[in-house]
């Protein structure tokens, strides 16, 4: 029997998971596949509606976890299994090598000694990244990764001799952490859904569409633009750009739910752009502009009545080569005013949809439904988007539950 | 206590390339009286932490500076338990963010100022361990652990059972004389998991089975809360029945127009009181005990929502007033008791149609108060039509847009496949009698024509209202006021304004959840009140262990307030912007340390200075500006202290050293808890040392405000307008003192910032007072 508590994934939910466990007086073992913790929203440029940065919640919690001895996380590390029940589960987990050691200060010398340039993922290969790396400039653990993979061998010894001795650690290797857990807290979240797979919307065609996610990392002071939204083909400031909603969404042949947040992220995009220049066109092609409840009906509102914002209700059915160089054509059916409409952007970004992690990615001894969302047990609790998608707010309050859900497990059975 | 200091100088990065490392070891043991001074080019390393270890013990070094990267950093080998600890980042605040400029005229010159910059970081950071302590943790003894859940509606029940199912009592008060609130009145729910076709029977029958059959759960039906008094860990709750008047009742202070007279003066104290008095009579003052109170240990908002109801000649167009139009709430009533009769005449409804949006043509949003619920209660109540009339009955629903998110889209998709269910988008622009029924005209449909339809009811989708809209049912015993503050920012929702943490309250120790907050739906309801469950029994847990509730988790200090010197002013009362304070007998402050956040916005406001905490004050950060060194005679050599909130500017500080970008080095960064907790005596400090400006940056501030204790860089902003005002009246410039707002991810616009601040101040010249 343990009571202690596992939480699978660091992003916004499990990171708000594992925090409030802790502060709840339980130990709490994180575990993140990624380098570092916050997962998606450390990708995003701001929240809707209030358009603050999400890194200065991810810097307060980041603060909670350092100096909560009841937390122990893992990065780079995968759930490998999950067996035994409630109150008593055991977990292996593979933690992969950084390569880096903990008295890394994160010093810039071992980037500067590297010559390889590898596309950057957390920017979507919009930039490159060295072999030696911050994730990205906040990233938390603020400790660098060695990628060995994408090294030379002469260039690992580069790095090394440009590094105070000891900081680079090539020598270490996959670890295998087996864990006892009375609860397990899944938060393991979502993936954008690959816009390959729309073929109509011609993703890997043009390279001035883009999807919402690439969108934020142009946006954001720290992305491969300096915040800047520059046009992938010629890195010049697009003039017009149209929203391509669901893209994927709400589409039995993709994600047959709605998923949630791409209208409102959409409406927060715009404000981006509205506010790098305010005379640019936005065209958005739309189902249903889903922005319940008050503060998002509020910001709806706002941005609708910028000027030089146009809704088209109608869904995007093909993406034709603009007459203009590197721009595009959307092609949408008009629901309201009939026929076809066409129209001419710039740049077009797909919103696309969020896709549980569960739907490609499954941890053995953890039930997934058709979609490959979490579902919930006795003791195996999903929280955030492993569970259904919904927006950061939402997220915070299924994690906190989720929280107390893991405690409840371990009390009852404490009697 | 008497200081025993080390001072570890990281050498690595740069550092010892940009800095004479040397030169501050001498400046420590010479000047600044160190015991130890060392540097390492790998302090952070097993070797550099080892030879901290080792001089702590063979020194016994009550307090260290490490000198290099910042508090930002952990390193599990630099906790040393029962030593001060500083870290100052001088990577990034000296060596990264200053460069000599190959092209500088007297590169000599430019050095000197980087090594006075380093200096003078060594001399705050010697003087800050040589004036703080460690803190010493107020631990609550007896705290009560059980929970107040207000409101017995699905949130409230399900709250009571969460807090019940991890081992804490609960009492559980609702207003009206059964449980279950809305969702006991409802015919079906709509589903929550797979394949969601089908409705489902209410769940909230069960919850009040399982919370009466509970026996840590004591519920008190047709209750009300007259007063919360007291702090978490020991709230006293004064209870009464629903509509009645108690003596307990919580005295409302005097709104500002109410402390002023009919020509817009301001009363005396004494007109006041007995203003308030009249106000408040029969009811006892705010800080009197209840000896029959309910002992607490923290408490759930889950009061709910109450339906929107339209007023007379509101939606005119739609025919409001008609009988046969309703709310989406009466067609529920009227659902529950069997097959819907129509309300005009009995007869047996067989069409109905649903309006979410009400404004025509001209505006596209839900009703008042709408959310996605309202999408989905329309949907579901289509339904029923279906389920009491399969062969010929008929609901329209008329939306712009319909907002089933998440999985519900399949709940949404089902109904598409139902012929007798008529989904469009589409401009509602008329309701007229037409008949003994009604005719419904919408424009603009995605059939590409207008219709008309004749039905026999409509319903209207409207929205639910936060019962705290209109009252503050939470009735806090409370120097702020029986209310949550600025319900009004949120439309009266008692919702969090922080999308990263929605149990955020600005009253510590009580959380909201459900209709209170935002309209959910039943599913998210119960969620949300499981949450709020948790930080319920966490505020105490907080209280036991002697540490704050977020934002400042691991701090275990509270403030200390030096009495003999309290002159009433009452500033902290009113600033503290989580309603902390409460008066004591005489007027003075009466601190509730388990209610306080540590934020030191009280520290911040106190003009007589007596409010401090042990390791963050106003002497240890007035004499860490004294001890910058203040040339009195080189005008190259300007002096400006920056005060950067510690959580957001002063990373992105980092962050912009980080990116290779430099600023003056004529500037000393102070990182403060917020900067509601700068003290006016700070920028006196300053000037009267001979400082020549004084910058604050801080969180945003305004509706969408940043700022995690709520009011800080505003309440700051206001008081350097005071500054300002006194630097005037001394012949200064007022613009030597200057706030700016920034968010963490502003780093790229930092220097700029700095850098036009530090050009201002040099164009005004020294300030004048300088040598004094």
């Amino acid at each position: 029997m343990s009571d202690s508590i596992l939480v699978i994934g660091g992003g916004f939910s499990g990171i708000t998971a594992a925090v409030e466990a802790a502060e709840m007086g339980y130990d709490v073992y994180l575990v993140e596949k990624e380098s570092y913790l916050g997962g998606r929203v450390a990708q995003l440029n701001k929240y809707f509606p209030k358009l603050c940065p999400p890194t200065c919640g991810l810097e307060m919690n980041f603060k909670r976890i350092k100096t909560n001895p009841r937390i122990t996380f893992y990065t780079l590390a995968d759930v490998e299994s999950v067996s035994g029940g409630p109150g008593n589960f055991n977990v292996t987990i593979k933690v992969k090598p950084r390569g880096t050691t903990p008295q890394c200060t994160n010093c810039k010398a071992g980037e500067a000694a590297a010559k390889t340039e590898v596309p950057d993922e957390f920017n979507f290969g919009l930039s490159t990244r060295k072999p030696i790396y911050m994730p990205h400039p906040m990233a938390y653990p603020n400790q660098c990764v060695l990628d060995t993979e994408n090294a030379a061998p002469d260039e690992i010894e580069a790095i090394k001799a440009a590094m105070p001795a000891g900081h680079i650690d090539t020598s270490q290797s996959e670890e295998t952490v087996n864990l006892n857990v009375g609860a397990i807290i899944v938060a393991t979240g979502w993936k954008p859904y690959d816009p390959n797979k729309i073929t109509n919307l011609k993703f890997s065609e043009y390279e001035n569409v883009i999807t919402n996610m690439m969108m934020e990392r142009l946006a954001s002071p720290s992305g491969p633009t300096g915040g800047k939204v520059l046009r992938p083909s010629d890195n010049e400031e697009p003039k017009s750009v149209g929203f391509v909603q669901c893209a994927g969404s709400r589409d039995v042949n993709h994600l047959g739910f709605c998923s949630y947040i791409c209208c409102m992220a959409t409406l927060k995009q715009i404000t981006y752009l509205k506010e790098q220049n305010p005379d640019i066109e936005c065209y958005v092609f739309y189902i249903d502009i889903r922005s319940p409840g008050r503060k998002y009906e509020n910001f709806y509102k706002k941005v609708k009545e910028m000027d030089k914002v146009h809704f088209i209700k109608g869904k995007v059915a093909d993406i034709l080569p603009g007459s203009a160089p590197g721009s595009v054509k959307l092609v949408a059916e008009d629901t309201i005013g009939g026929g076809k409409k066409e129209q001419e952007v710039d740049l077009a970004v797909l919103a696309t949809g969020m896709q549980p992690v569960g739907a490609e990615s499954k941890i053995p001894g953890i039930e997934y439904d058709a979609d490959g969302f979490v579902v919930p047990k006795e003791g195996i609790i999903p929280c955030g988007c492993a569970m259904r998608p919904i927006d950061v707010v939402s997220s915070g309050q299924s994690a906190t539950a989720a929280a107390l859900k893991a405690v409840q497990t371990i009390a009852r059975r404490a009697g | 206590m008497s200081k025993k200091i080390g001072l570890y100088i990281y050498t690595g990065d740069g550092i010892a390339d940009a800095i004479d490392v040397d030169k501050l070891i001498e400046l420590a043991t010479g000047e600044l009286g160190v015991a130890v001074a060392k540097k390492h080019d790998d302090l952070y390393s097993q070797d550099g932490l080892s030879m901290i270890k080792a001089d702590i013990e063979s020194e016994e070094l009550n307090a260290i500076a490490v000198a290099g990267l910042s508090f930002r950093y952990d390193f599990e080998g630099l906790k040393f338990p029962g030593v001060y600890t500083e870290m100052v980042g001088i990577r990034e605040l000296v060596a990264w963010s200053h460069k000599v400029p190959e092209d500088a005229e007297d590169p000599e010159k430019e050095k000197e100022h980087i090594q006075e910059l380093a200096e003078d970081y060594i001399r705050m950071a010697v003087t800050r361990c040589q004036k703080a302590e460690l803190p010493t943790p107020d631990k609550m003894e007896d705290a009560s652990e059980r929970v107040l859940v207000i409101g017995g509606g699905v949130s409230g029940l399900t709250a009571a059972l969460a807090a019940a199912d991890a081992g804490k009592d609960v009492l559980l008060v609702e207003k009206q004389p059964e449980l279950g609130g809305f969702a006991a009145k409802l015919r079906k729910q709509v589903p929550v998991g797979p394949t969601y076709d089908n409705l489902i029977d209410p769940v909230v029958d069960d919850l009040i089975q399982k919370v009466q059959s509970n026996s840590k759960i004591v519920v008190k039906t047709n209750t009300e809360i007259a007063r919360i008094a007291g702090v978490p860990g020991a709230f006293r709750v004064s209870l009464k029945e629903t509509g009645t008047k108690s003596e307990w009742d919580a005295p409302v202070p005097l709104t500002e127009e109410e402390k002023l007279d009919e020509n817009g003066n301001e009363l005396s104290a004494e007109e006041q009181k007995k203003k308030y008095d009249e106000k408040n009579e029969g009811r006892h003052e705010y800080t009197e005990v209840d000896p029959n109170a309910e002992i607490c240990g923290a408490v759930v908002l889950a009061s709910g929502w109450k339906p929107y109801e339209p007023e007379e000649g509101e939606f005119e167009h739609l025919a409001w007033g008609n009988p046969n139009v309703i709310t989406n709430v009466q067609f529920e009533e009227l659902a529950k008791e069997g097959k819907v009769k129509r309300p005009s005449d009995g007869k047996e409804v067989k069409s109905v149609a649903f309006v979410l949006s009400p404004g025509g043509k001209d505006d596209d949003a839900d009703f008042p108060y709408a959310g996605a619920v309202t999408s989905l209660v329309a949907l579901k109540q289509a339904k029923y039509i279906r389920e009491d009339y399969p062969e010929d009955g008929k609901a329209y629903v008329f939306y712009q847009h319909m907002r089933t998110p998440g999985q519900y889209e399949y709940f949404y998709r089902g109904l598409q496949d139902d012929p007798g269910v008529f989904l469009t988008k589409g401009a509602v622009t008329k309701v007229e009698p037409s008949g003994d029924g009604l005719k419904v005209t919408v424009e603009n449909t995605i059939l590409g024509e207008d219709i008309d339809v004749d039905v026999d009811l409509v319903v209207l989708a409207t929205g639910m209202v936060p019962t705290t809209k209109d009252e503050p049912v939470v009735n806090f015993a409370y120097r702020q006021g029986p209310a949550f503050r600025d319900l009004d920012l949120f439309g009266g929702y008692c919702d969090s304004n922080f999308i990263c943490f929605p149990y955020e309250t600005r009253r510590t120790g009580v959380y909201a959840a459900g209709g209170v907050r935002r309209t959910m739906t039943i599913e998210e309801a119960m969620e949300d009140a499981t949450g709020a469950a948790l930080k319920a029994i966490q505020s105490v847990v907080a209280a036991e262990e002697g540490h704050a509730v977020h934002p400042r988790t691991w701090d275990f200090d509270y403030p200390d307030f030096y009495f003999q010197r309290c002159t009433q002013c009452k500033r902290c009362t009113e600033e503290c912007p989580f309603g902390a304070l409460d008066d004591d007998e005489k007027g003075t402050p009466k601190p509730n340390p388990t209610r306080c956040r540590r934020c030191g916005t009280c520290m911040g406001a106190c003009p007589e200075r007596i409010i401090g905490f042990k390791d963050y004050n106003i002497d240890i950060v007035g004499s860490m500006i004294k001890a910058i060194e203040v040339p009195d005679d080189d005008d190259d050599k300007l002096r400006m202290i920056c005060f950067a909130c510690e959580n957001d500017a002063y990373p992105a500080l980092e962050m912009a050293a980080r990116k290779g970008l430099t600023w003056s080095p004529l500037v000393r960064i102070i990182p403060v808890r917020c900067l509601g907790s700068v003290n006016v005596s700070w920028i006196k400090d300053a000037m009267s040392s001979g400082l020549d400006g004084a910058l604050l940056l801080g969180c945003k501030f305004g509706d969408d405000y940043q700022c995690h204790f709520i009011k800080g860089s505003e309440l700051a902003n206001r008081r350097m307008d005071n500054v300002a005002e006194s630097l005037n009246s001394l012949g200064m410039e007022p613009e030597r003192v200057k706030l700016e707002q920034v968010a963490i991810d502003e780093y790229d616009k930092l220097p700029q910032i700095i850098n036009d601040f530090v050009e201002e101040i040099i164009g005004m010249g020294p300030n004048p007072f300088k040598g004094w």
